[in-house]
C-alpha cells in the first residue's frame, strides 16, 4: 500500500512527499523527519519568507507613493487640500489610494474579486441562455445564426481562451516540426543546407513573428469570416515555439545508435520500416524532450503575443488591466502572473509525465 | 564444388593519404558448410572489420567474398550477426526483438506460425521465462542469448559471432560457451566466431585461425582442433592435448606479436615546443 502510494507520488513528480508517507508508516523516523524538514518544511518556510519580504517592500513603496501624493497636493492645491488628502488616504478610501506595488493581501483580495466576477458573469450567461433559448430555436429553424452572448469574458474564460490558443499553437508546432525534423535528420545534405536558416529563425522574437504572420494572414484571410486575431496568435505561437522540437527531432533521428542501424541493415528493412521501426522509436525520448520545451516556450510567448494581437486571453487581460488603471488593477495583474506561472508549471509536469510514459529505459 | 564461404585476397583500409591505415591485407579464408571456425587475435587487430566485411556492412577495397556461390555486396539475413554489444532494440521485448527479425525474413508466415517460430528459438537459448521482458531488465548474458536467438531465428546460412562473450563475466561466459556449442550441434549451422580468448576458440571450434596483429593484419597458420563432440569443458581442460594446443597457439600469437613490436618503425614526432619566455622589459 505505502509502496504504491510512494511510487505513484514519484511518478507524478511529487517525490518530495515520500518522507511524509514514510513518517506516517513509522519507517526510519529520524532519517525521514530530516528529509521532510529539508524537502517540505524549509521550502514552505521560504515561501512564507518570500511573502513577508514582498509585504514589507510593497509597504515601503506604498509609503513613498503616499508621501509623494500628499506633497504633490500641497504644492498644487495648498496645505488644506494636502491634509484632506492625507486623511482620505489613511481612511483607506479607494478613491484616493496611492497606486503602487500591491501587497500579498491586496493580491489575495483581487483573486477573490476575480472569482466572484467570474461567478457573476457565468450566472449572467446562464440567464442569457435561458432568455434566448426560445428565440434561438426559432432562428435555427429559419436558418439564421443564433444570438450569442457578447458580454465581457471573465478571468476564468480568459484562461481557457489562452489554453486553447496555446494548444492550437502547440499542435501546429508539432505537426510542422516533427515531420520536418525527421526529414532533416535523415538527410545530412538537407540538414547542413538549412542549418543557417534555422539558426537565424530560432532566436527571432515572438513580436517579430507576430508581425510577420499578421502580414501573411491579413492577405490570405482578408475576406474569410473568422477570428483573425486568434489565427494570427496561434500561428505565431506555433512558429515561435517549434524550433526546439525541430532541432531535437533532427538530432534524435540523425544520432540513432549505429548498432540499431546495423540491425536494420542486416535485416534489410525498407526505408519506411527502417524509419518507423528503428529510427523513430529510438528518437522518441529526444522528440518528447523537444515537445516539452516547445510547450513551455509556447506558453511563455503566448502572453506577449496575445497582448499585441488583441486576441482574447490572459495576455490581453493583463494589458487591459494595465491600461485600465483602476485601484485594484495592479493586484489583478499579479494574480494573472501567478496563474500564468502555475499553468506553465502544470503544463510542463503533464508533458513530463507523457515523456516518461513513452520513453524506454536507456540503451540495452 | 565451390566452398561454402570464401574470402579471396580481401583488403580493407580506412582513411586516405598520410592517415591511411591498412587494417586488413590479403585475407584468404575458406569455410566448409557446417564448420565451426574461430578467429583469434589481439584487440585492435581488425577482427570486427573482418566480420563487418563478411556481414556486408562495409565493402572491401580489394578482393571478393563469396557465400554459396554468390558474391557478397550488401548485408542480408542469410548471414546472422551477433554483435559484441548485443544491439537489441530497447523499446521492444525479448519476443518483440526476435519477432521483428522473423517478420522481415519470413513475410509469408501468419501470426501463429510466427509466434511458434519465435518461441522455438527463444526456448533454444533457454529464455522462455523472459519472453515478455525488456532488454534493460535482463543481465548481459541473457541479452546476448536474445541476440543469438534473433540471429538464429532468421535461419541464416552462417552465423557470425563478433566477440559475443567478451563483455560478460567469466562464469556466464563459461556457461554460454557450452550453450553455443550445443546450439551449433542442434542447428547444424556454420559458425564463424571471432574472439580474443584462445581457450574459447579451442573449446568450441573445429579450426582456430589466428589473425596477425594489425595494421595490415592477415590470417596466420591455422590450428585444427580435434577434440570429440559434444565437448565438455572439464574434460578438455584435463586433456594434455589442450595444453599443447593452447601453448602452440599462444606461442604463435606471442611470436607474431613480438614481430609487430620489433618492426614498428612508425616515427613518433614530438611536438615542437617553443619555450614561452617572459617579454623582455625594455628599460626606457
Amino acid at each position: 500500500m505505502g509502496k504504491a502510494i510512494i511510487a505513484s507520488f514519484k511518478w507524478l513528480g511529487f517525490g518530495f512527499l515520500d518522507p511524509l508517507v514514510k513518517l506516517f508508516q513509522g519507517v526510519e523516523p529520524k532519517k525521514n523527519g530530516g528529509l521532510l524538514l529539508k524537502k517540505v518544511i524549509i521550502p514552505i518556510l521560504s515561501v512564507l519568507i518570500f511573502l513577508a519580504v514582498c509585504n514589507f517592500f510593497s509597504q515601503y513603496l506604498y509609503n513613498v507613493e503616499r508621501e509623494r501624493k500628499i506633497e504633490n497636493t500641497r504644492a498644487t492645491q495648498g496645505e488644506e487640500a494636502a491634509l484632506t488628502m492625507q486623511e482620505c488616504i489613511d481612511s483607506g478610501d479607494l478613491s484616493c489610494k496611492p497606486n503602487s506595488l500591491p501587497s500579498p493581501g491586496d493580491v489575495w483580495h483581487a483573486a477573490q474579486t476575480l472569482i466572484a466576477d467570474h461567478r457573476l458573469i457565468s450566472a449572467d450567461k446562464e440567464a442569457f441562455k435561458e432568455k434566448t433559448a426560445a428565440i434561438n430555436a426559432q432562428r435555427e429553424k429559419q436558418g439564421l445564426e443564433a444570438i450569442r452572448y457578447t458580454g465581457r469574458p471573465s478571468f476564468v474564460d480568459q484562461i481557457f481562451t489562452s489554453l486553447e490558443t496555446v494548444f492550437a499553437g502547440f499542435l501546429l508546432a508539432a505537426f510542422l516540426a516533427i515531420p520536418a525534423g525527421i526529414v532533416l535528420g535523415l538527410s545530412e545534405t538537407l540538414r547542413s543546407s538549412l542549418n543557417w536558416v534555422i539558426q537565424i529563425f530560432k532566436p527571432v522574437s515572438p513580436v517579430v513573428w507576430l508581425l510577420l504572420v499578421s502580414m501573411v494572414v491579413k492577405t490570405i484571410l482578408a475576406s474569410a469570416d473568422m477570428d483573425k486575431s486568434f489565427v494570427i496568435s496561434f500561428i505565431s505561437v506555433g512558429l515561435c515555439s517549434m524550433w526546439a522540437t525541430l532541432v531535437n527531432t533532427s538530432v534524435g533521428v540523425s544520432s540513432v545508435d549505429k548498432d540499431y542501424l546495423n540491425v536494420s541493415r542486416v535485416l534489410r528493412l525498407g526505408v519506411m520500416s527502417n524509419v518507423f521501426k528503428v529510427i523513430l522509436p529510438s528518437s522518441v525520448p529526444l522528440i518528447f524532450t523537444g515537445l516539452r520545451i516547445t510547450l513551455s516556450v509556447a506558453w511563455m510567448v503566448l502572453i506577449a503575443i496575445e497582448l499585441l494581437a488583441q486576441s482574447p486571453g490572459l495576455g490581453s487581460f493583463v494589458w487591459e488591466e494595465f491600461q485600465n488603471g483602476a485601484n485594484d488593477s495592479n493586484a489583478k495583474i499579479i494574480v494573472a502572473m501567478f496563474v500564468i506561472g502555475g499553468i506553465g508549471f502544470a503544463l510542463d509536469r503533464i508533458m513530463m509525465l507523457v515523456q516518461k510514459a513513452v520513453s524506454f529505459e536507456s540503451k540495452a | 564444388m565451390a566452398a561454402f564461404l570464401e574470402l579471396r585476397n580481401v583488403s580493407k583500409s580506412y582513411g586516405q593519404g598520410a592517415h591511411r591505415v591498412d587494417v586488413l591485407k590479403n585475407i584468404n579464408l575458406t569455410i566448409e558448410e557446417g564448420e565451426f571456425i574461430a578467429i583469434v587475435g589481439f584487440t585492435g587487430s581488425g577482427k570486427t572489420t573482418l566480420i563487418s566485411l563478411i556481414a556486408g556492412l562495409i565493402q572491401p577495397d580489394e578482393g571478393e567474398i563469396w557465400l554459396k556461390g554468390k558474391k557478397i555486396t550488401a548485408p542480408g539475413p542469410d548471414r546472422g550477426v551477433v554483435f559484441q554489444n548485443y544491439s537489441l532494440l530497447p523499446w521492444l521485448s525479448v519476443s518483440g526483438n526476435v519477432d521483428m527479425a522473423v517478420k522481415q525474413v519470413f513475410p509469408k508466415m501468419n501470426k501463429t506460425e510466427r509466434e511458434e517460430h519465435v518461441a522455438r528459438y527463444i526456448s533454444m537459448v533457454n529464455l522462455t521465462p523472459a519472453l515478455h521482458k525488456k532488454p534493460t531488465e535482463l543481465s548481459g548474458g541473457m541479452r546476448q542469448r536474445v541476440s543469438v536467438a534473433r540471429a538464429l531465428a532468421m535461419d541464416p546460412e552462417i552465423l557470425l559471432l563478433d566477440e559475443p562473450l567478451s563483455a560478460l563475466d567469466a562464469l556466464t561466459r563459461g556457461s554460454l560457451q557450452i550453450e553455443i556449442e550445443r546450439i551449433w550441434r542442434e542447428s547444424k549451422k556454420t559458425i564463424l566466431l571471432i574472439t580474443n580468448d584462445v581457450d574459447e576458440g579451442i573449446l568450441l571450434a573445429d579450426r582456430v585461425i589466428p589473425l596477425t596483429p594489425g595494421p595490415k593484419a592477415t590470417l596466420g597458420t591455422e590450428f585444427p582442433i580435434g577434440f570429440k563432440r559434444p565437448r565438455d569443458k572439464a574434460a578438455i581442460n584435463a586433456d594434455p592435448n589442450f595444453k599443447k594446443e593452447r601453448n602452440g597457439i599462444n606461442n604463435y600469437l606471442m611470436e607474431i606479436g613480438k614481430h609487430r613490436s620489433a618492426t614498428n618503425n612508425r616515427k613518433y614526432d614530438l611536438p615542437y615546443v617553443d619555450p614561452i619566455l617572459p617579454p623582455l622589459k625594455s628599460l626606457i
